[in-house]
């Protein structure tokens, strides 16, 4: 096999992960998840904080 | 500490240690900065000493801010973060303690070694080979201790922060280990394993990734955890930052030939860094843009808390030298830039605004924690701070600038017959006003540092050892 077409395979698989990573990230099913991570620095907070921060944050969760 | 013994505390104490050599070696190596800064305004300053040259200085400035003060920043952050976040222990306190003695080792050879002129010659990486053995070890022992706290983890998820954390560890030990390949022939000198425009590439390959990866990653995961933490909401976007993480670290890899343009290394090299250097852009602006709007609806808060504002100008500073990085490596761009002081000014805007700025801010959220207080001593002196280090950046850049596009128009000006229209002394007269205006904005940037170990100072003297012990507790 000539050189160029591994390349060019190269080139698409590296197109087609980051297209996957990009479906992966923005499906719906794994929201639960991400949010639960996305809290993990204010999980070892004492819980009165944690209840005066989750008052103040009325932003959607959604992005 | 007596927490040590107690399974239900974070290790603090190796964290305290790598925070308050963070400042020692800011101040160090800033105060090396601003006299080899001074020597290009009074070049006498060298007293003729071969010691004090700056031929020598130079490369121990940048290993003293880069390695000691960078370095000391992200592990003791990363070790905060990680327990943290993992609800963990770390996962071994004599590894951890061994990673903390062994870079302080490795930081004293190199202020030993390099003032007397034993280097490597390589860019970033000029120690010679015995103190490369031991950063290899204290890296991989890092790797260890990070990666195992990781594995001990009672949470789930792995927090994105540790995602970088890690594939900066990794990839660093990657580097170091491939480009430090030499063959010695004595105890203090050896010679690289690759040769011509080889080495070079290995070489810039290593360069541009230490940039990319300890520079970057490393602190983009203190970023992750940190602006979040003090603007008390959780990062804009977890999705973005999946995503910012993949292609941030799939692209870097790739951009390092743009430090070899119009050399020796082949054209198509060439053109491949600079366009992976272009399209770098988007990763790094996906983050910047992920930082910052975790404020959208807090930013109020700005007003009040200067050490927010240490974080979200480190952001702005690196949104701002993350364009500047891919314009510079336009071969266009490159042409005149190349060799001149845009590149140093460009450097700076990422390591003392972006690099300095997000770890000052991030030692004074995690010190007082550290040492069971409310907060720093004096929330005055931090924003003072604050104002020091943002003038100070802002002349180092602007002069670097007009420097640097000075250099390169009066390089390349030549007259209708093909000769040179200035001499090289004759542009190094021009540049002089600009070296005073960098030493004088290196020099506020250094004040801001003092005035941070005096607060530092008075915070840990305030502790008690009991609030100390308490504040590592995990709840």
């Amino acid at each position: 096999m000539d050189i160029n077409t591994l390349r060019g395979i190269a080139t698409i698989f590296a197109m087609v992960a980051f297209i996957g990573i990009v479906i992966w990230a923005y499906s719906s099913y794994k929201k639960k998840d991400f949010d639960e991570a996305a809290n993990l620095p204010f999980a070892d907070e004492e819980n009165d904080e944690k209840t005066a921060r989750e008052q103040h944050d009325t932003r959607s969760n959604d992005k | 500490m007596s927490t040590a013994t107690t399974p239900t505390a974070y290790n603090y104490k190796v964290v305290r240690q790598f925070a308050i050599m963070t400042v020692v070696w800011g101040i160090v190596g800033m105060a090396l900065g601003v006299f080899i800064a001074a020597q290009l305004v009074w070049p006498q300053l060298s007293f003729d000493l071969p010691w004090l040259s700056f031929g020598r200085l130079r490369p121990l400035h940048t290993n003293a801010v880069i390695f000691a003060f960078g370095g000391c920043a992200l592990m003791a952050t990363s070790y905060y973060v990680v327990q943290r976040t993992s609800q963990a222990r770390i996962f071994s306190d004599g590894l951890a303690a061994f990673t903390f003695w062994g870079w302080q080792a490795v930081i004293v050879l190199a202020v030993i070694t390099l003032p007397m002129g034993m280097t490597s010659t390589k860019e970033y990486a000029e120690l010679e080979w015995p103190i490369d053995i031991l950063i290899a070890l204290v890296w991989v022992s890092y790797g260890v201790v990070f990666f195992g706290t990781i594995m001990k983890r009672k949470m789930k998820h792995i927090y994105v922060g540790n995602w970088f954390y890690g594939a900066f560890i990794i990839t660093v030990a990657i580097l170091h280990i491939v480009n430090s390949a030499a063959m010695p022939v004595s105890l203090f000198k050896s010679y690289s394993a690759y040769a011509g425009a080889t080495d070079a590439m290995v070489q810039w390959w290593y360069g541009h990734n230490a940039v990319g990866f300890f520079l970057t990653a490393g602190f983009l995961g203190m970023m992750y955890y940190f602006v979040p933490k003090q603007a008390n909401r959780p990062i804009y976007s977890y999705r973005l930052s999946i995503v910012h993480f993949w292609a941030l670290i799939a692209l870097y890899i790739w951009a390092g030939p743009h430090h070899l343009h119009y050399t020796a290394l082949p054209d198509w090299a060439q053109s491949l860094g600079m366009v992976m250097s272009l399209i770098l852009l988007a990763p790094s602006w996906g983050g910047m843009i992920n930082g910052m709007m975790t404020l959208s609806g807090a930013w109020h808060k700005l007003r009040t808390d200067p050490i927010l504002r240490f974080l979200v100008v480190a952001l702005a500073f690196y949104g701002m030298s993350t364009f500047e990085g891919p314009m510079m490596a336009i071969k266009t761009v490159n042409a005149l830039s190349h060799y001149t002081d845009w590149t140093i000014g460009h450097v700076h805007a990422g390591a003392l605004g972006w690099v300095a700025m997000i770890s000052i801010g991030a030692l004074y959220h995690m010190i007082p924690k550290l040492f069971g207080r409310e907060q720093m001593y004096s929330v005055g002196l931090i924003n003072a701070h604050f104002w020091l280090a943002t003038i100070g950046t802002v002349l180092y850049i602007v002069s670097m600038w007009v420097n640097g596009i000075t250099q390169g128009l009066m390089w390349r000006a030549v007259n209708v017959d093909g000769t040179l229209t200035y001499s090289f002394v004759e542009a190094l007269e021009a540049s002089h006003p600009g070296f005073v205006v960098r030493m004088i904005g290196g020099a506020f940037f250094l004040i801001g540092m003092l005035a941070m170990a005096y607060n530092v100072w008075r915070t840990v003297r305030q502790s008690e050892s009991a609030e100390a012990e308490a504040a590592a507790q995990m709840v």
